[in-house]
């Protein structure tokens, strides 16, 4: 049997950017959420694509956005979802809709799990990786009060 | 327009579900073919008459699927198709085959699911191998999964699941000894199905809420049990026989819908593509939903049931708890569901898992279902689910008159 420790195969998966959504982690990097919108229909997009999911446009202008949102939905993982995420548990997974309406998967960082509300507001915190590899963008409960 | 039900599921193979199975391990086309045998004893057809088979994917062929099949068992067909549904394979298959044979391509289709363990290649070693984790999302690099869900701990079902079902009580409000019933229900059913894994092990709503919590609000007997096992059916021309060895179950209505391969992104969370496709079924069936005898719900967890009774329209939006209080969902009850014990107590053999409500709702019709048959059983509604409720397909089936 191999040993999880010697092989990277059992590493934590880290995001691999790619020529589309580049820009995207770039921005995370620099502590700023950036989102495509496309300039055809309007509607904004995520994850980062190569056409418009709504009507296929190659228009897509990346925008700086404030990131902050409403959680939509969240668990609380009691076991590890894979063995790569042992070390976090209880992770506090969630999906966040942006004010721009788009869905992001991320967790819920520096938030007691008794006052995790689905709806409320939330905001961006920007995490490096352990390895300083990638930025990850998780949400924090805001205590701002923003559009309803 | 859609299925006139010319076409009828003759015959079928189960291979009882086992924790561990204790036989030799064996391929996957080996199981197809003896599933296939198995399945066309069943239905009193030959080999040799086989002109369509639909497969999921094998360990043996990343690619070339069908043919790799069709070699191996020495079918020569006119209709050979891949599906790549997950869980709603067994329904997408069903159909697949129906449709081919009501265009006139094929006659008798065999479609199997293996799921027994498979040989390692001599030499090497049963390594843990990380991409098991993963289970319905994809780490290949350019996935938006591998990208955006992945880093996250976003992977696999269960937290899927929990996060669809924490969604479902922040709108609707959440009953979790209605959603422990449904568990409890399917396992008294498993109860009286000598072949279930869980047969001889009732349970009660308050085991289900001491069960370990694995993602909030889910608990580990809402989740579907993985076993060994496989499952086939033949679908074939109805009139190719005078006479069937057992009553035909005509395909009388399909439907199937996916827009998302990840829940985060789904127009509506609590809106599950189950809607669209069994109302596309009913439809096509001429069938009302107080005219099904017995639903066979994918049921990889409590919480999948409960939103396809809402969105299959057997009840209105939000009032799936209040259902699961109001009527009994075991074979003595006012509204039968997976009376064979479902996937959380009958066992769920990988992607067969849901084939055997595909054969629990044929044996049924056929009036073969032992203790726990049903006294009227001639309209089944039957529903798959792949990944996190992202692909879902429905069935109608009819008992020959
Ligand atoms: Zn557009």
């Amino acid at each position: 049997m191999t040993t999880r420790s010697s092989d990277p195969a059992f590493a934590k998966p880290l995001p691999l950017a790619t020529q589309t959504s580049a820009p995207f982690w770039e921005g995370l990097r620099r502590g700023e959420v950036c989102l495509q919108r496309c300039e055809a229909c309007e509607a904004w997009v995520f994850h980062p694509r190569s056409n418009c999911p709504r009507c296929l446009s190659t228009k897509l202008a990346w925008r700086k956005v404030a990131g902050t949102g409403r959680l939509h939905t969240f668990t609380i993982t009691r076991v590890p979802t894979a063995p790569f995420f042992a070390d976090e548990v209880p992770q506090m997974l969630a999906v966040v809709e942006l004010d721009e309406g788009v869905r992001i998967p991320s967790t819920l960082v520096g938030v007691a799990e008794d006052e995790i509300v689905i709806g409320m507001r939330v905001a961006p915190v920007f995490e490096p990786t352990v390895g300083g590899e990638s930025v990850l963008l998780r949400f924090t409960k805001a205590w701002a009060p923003g559009p309803r | 327009m859609g299925l006139a039900g010319d076409a009828a599921i003759v015959g079928l193979a189960d291979w009882k579900p086992a924790r561990k199975y204790a036989g030799a391990p064996r391929f996957t086309i080996e199981q197809f073919a003896e599933l296939a045998r198995l399945a066309l004893e069943d239905a009193g057809l030959e080999a040799a008459e086989v002109d369509g088979l639909v497969t999921a994917r094998i360990g043996e062929s990343s690619n070339f699927v069908p043919a790799t099949v069709a070699e191996y068992c020495g079918f020569a067909v006119n209709f050979a198709e891949l599906v790549d549904l997950g869980g709603a394979n067994s329904v997408g298959m069903v159909w697949r085959a129906a449709a081919a044979i009501e265009l006139g391509l094929a006659n008798v289709v065999v479609c199997a699911i293996p799921g027994r363990p498979t040989p390692i290649r001599p030499g090497s070693e049963r390594v843990l191998d990380p991409r098991w984790f993963y289970g319905a999302s994809s780490p290949e690099y350019g996935s938006p999964q591998a990208e955006f869900e992945i880093p996250y701990g976003h992977l696999a079902q269960n937290a899927g699941y929990a996060m669809i079902a924490n969604r479902y009580a922040a709108v609707h409000g959440y009953d979790p000894r209605a959603m422990a019933k449904i568990a409890v229900d399917q396992r008294t059913n498993a109860c009286a199905n000598p072949d279930a894994v869980f047969h001889g092990q009732p349970i009660t709503v308050d085991d289900v809420l001491a069960s370990k919590l694995i993602a909030d609000p889910l608990h580990l007997l809402e989740i579907v049990m993985p076993v060994h096992g496989g499952h086939a059916v033949v679908v074939a021309r109805r009139d190719r026989k005078p006479r069937w060895p057992h009553r035909p179950a005509r395909v009388v209505g399909c439907g199937e819908h996916l827009a998302i391969k990840s829940p985060a992104y789904a127009k509506d969370l609590l809106s599950t593509p189950v809607g669209p496709a069994s109302e596309l079924a009913f439809r096509m069936a001429g069938v009302r939903r107080d005219e099904i005898d017995l639903a066979c719900v994918y049921d990889c967890y409590t919480i999948t049931v409960l939103l396809t009774l809402e969105d299959a329209g057997f009840c209105k939006k939000g009032e799936g708890l209040a259902f699961v209080r109001d009527h009994d969902l075991t074979f003595r009850g006012d509204f039968p569901l997976n009376t064979h014990g479902g996937q959380l107590s009958y066992g769920q053999a990988g992607g067969g898992g849901g084939m055997s409500q595909v054969t629990e709702a044929v044996r049924q019709l056929r009036h073969d279902a032992g203790v726990r048959q049903l006294r009227r059983c001639d309209t089944v509604y039957v529903s798959g689910t792949g990944g996190v409720m992202s692909e879902q397909s429905a069935l109608i089936l009819r008992g020959e008159a």
